[in-house]
């Protein structure tokens, strides 16, 4: 509870910092809404399926559709050890078709050959490209950080969005790094500030619903799951040999060693942790966007049941799709915060066991 | 279901993404910004204690100040209160020397005075003699001629003493 006041303050502090920057993203986000709501009077009349539209912008695409009627190819890169690798753009795969015997699957929509087999599939996808995007913008900004000293020297701190970066990554060199590692936290300090930006902007792209965002990194396990495994490195590599001498001799009577009870959940408890991160990270991600999707379909469920209903359920879905943004870009801080305070803790607890 | 299945090419550009981004940042990202923090911690730490000496050495000169003009005014005080003994030290002396000189002076007169006043009694002494024996002479002269003429004569002498 401690740690969540303090986050709660730190939050609020920044907010009042930085509040000119977070209400033109408020802004922005309104007016894209009232687009959307407008949008929603041209496809009165169509049948539409809701689960397939939430899931379908939940999971993976090989293209990424811009606005409607404007697509961008991606390109597909394929390996099989009878082709060996293929290199194509996603456009020749578009409505089914066919294309060196490559086909997308219409019931998982992967990639499969003639006999059903998936090749070693590394297409650049939406996600990926959204991935590499997420890469470059956080290398920039930190890059821009470090040529502003250079430029500035360090005797000035520096303003507006830099600042705002300047204040995150202290925050986590300060208040998560240093107070849960303590001694020796610089080591992990980078990789924790890392995960945090790199979360953090996953989260707060998937939750912009235009083209450069949108799509739903932090959302997808695949994502989440390499972080996990990143931290678990993080975890175990570096750590010392009590910890691994707690983990298969532990400090218990001999009765529960002997039958080795407690080395055997001491053992489990080692992939426990990053599971857990994992799955909470995903769960989180994933839930918010289900729940903004659903509340955007409402609109267009209601405009088909009728007018007035539609007109009302406008504004009632409005103000439900607001305030769970505003809830969300809260979730996309927070669970950036909770992925790097518990790694955090995680590295701790394994440097300082007795 | 789909969902819940890690895609093995995610997989792959999330790790390689990753390693990327922790790279960059690690190398040549945070290094610099962390490191300016801690200069400019570090700077404004060196700054505070500066102020705070310089504020003691300021606050150390006043009070020095202070202690000279202190000495300075209570060596006035005695060089004053010397300087006054030393004139009464003075007038004294001068006083003393005044009073032995007056009383030598008083002294001399009062011896001149004397020898004087010796000097005319023994004038008026000689003179006194001188008469008696001029007078004597005259009765001597008149005894020789007449009796009643001498008592007159004497008598008259008498009367002019």
């Amino acid at each position: 509870m401690k740690v969540i006041g303090k986050f709660i303050g730190w939050l609020c502090h920044f907010v009042g910092r930085h509040y000119k920057v977070l209400l033109g993203g408020g802004v922005v986000l309104m007016a894209l809404y009232l687009f959307l709501s407008k949008q929603a009077e041209e496809v009165r009349g169509e049948k539409m399926d809701v689960k397939e539209i939430i899931f379908g912008h939940l999971a993976d695409a090989y293209e990424w559709h811009v606005v409607e009627g404007v697509v961008l190819p991606l390109p597909c890169i394929l390996y099989s050890e009878e082709q060996g690798f293929d290199v194509f753009l996603s456009d020749k795969l578009e409505h089914g078709e066919e294309y060196r015997g490559y086909h997308i699957d219409a019931e998982s929509g992967k990639i499969v050959n003639k006999a059903g087999v998936r090749p070693l599939d590394i297409s650049v996808t939406k996600n990926v490209a959204e991935l590499f995007l997420v890469c470059l913008i956080v290398c920039s900004v930190v890059l821009s950080l470090a040529f502003w000293y250079r430029r500035h020297g360090y005797l000035s701190a520096p303003g507006g969005f830099l600042g705002m970066v300047e204040s995150i990554i202290l925050f986590v060199d300060e208040d998560i790094a240093k107070a849960s590692i303590g001694h020796g936290y610089q080591f992990f300090s980078r990789y924790l500030i890392s995960i945090f930006l790199f979360i953090l902007t996953c989260n707060l792209l998937g939750l912009l619903p235009v083209f450069p965002g949108g799509a739903n990194l932090t959302g997808n396990i695949a994502v989440t799951l390499m972080l996990a495994v990143t931290s678990w490195l993080a975890v175990n590599v570096f750590a010392p040999k009590a910890y691994f001498k707690e983990i298969f001799w532990p400090k218990v009577p001999l009765a529960l060693k002997a039958i080795p009870l407690m080395p055997t959940i001491e053992f489990i408890g080692v992939f426990t942790k990053p599971f857990s991160l994992t799955v909470r990270l995903f769960a989180n991600i994933m839930a918010g966007h289900i729940i903004i999707l659903s509340l955007t379909s409402i609109v267009f469920i209601m405009w088909q049941v009728g007018d007035l209903l539609g007109f009302i359920m406008n504004f009632v879905s409005l103000a439900f799709i607001i305030f769970m943004n505003c809830l969300e870009i809260l979730v996309a801080f927070l669970q950036a915060y909770v992925f790097t305070v518990l790694t955090a803790n995680f590295i701790g607890m394994a440097q300082h066991e007795e | 279901m789909n969902i819940l299945t890690p895609d093995a090419g995610l997989l792959f550009w999330m790790l390689l993404s990753f390693s990327v981004v922790f790279f960059v940042l690690a190398k040549y990202g945070l290094p610099i910004v962390l490191g300016s923090v801690q200069k400019r911690k570090e700077y404004i730490e060196q700054s505070v204690k500066a102020a705070q000496e310089a504020n003691e050495r300021l606050g150390g000169i006043q009070a020095e100040g202070e202690q000279l003009l202190l000495d300075a005014r209570s060596r006035q005080q005695e060089i004053i209160a010397e300087a006054m003994a030393e004139k009464q030290k003075i007038v004294k002396a001068a006083q003393e020397e005044a009073s032995t000189e007056a009383h030598r002076i008083a002294e001399e007169a009062a011896r001149r005075i004397d020898a004087a006043r010796e000097e005319a009694l023994k004038d008026v002494h000689d003179e006194v003699a001188g008469l008696a024996l001029q007078i004597a002479e005259q009765v001597i002269r008149q005894k020789m001629q007449d009796d009643a003429e001498q008592r007159a004569a004497v008598e008259r002498l008498l009367e002019d003493f």
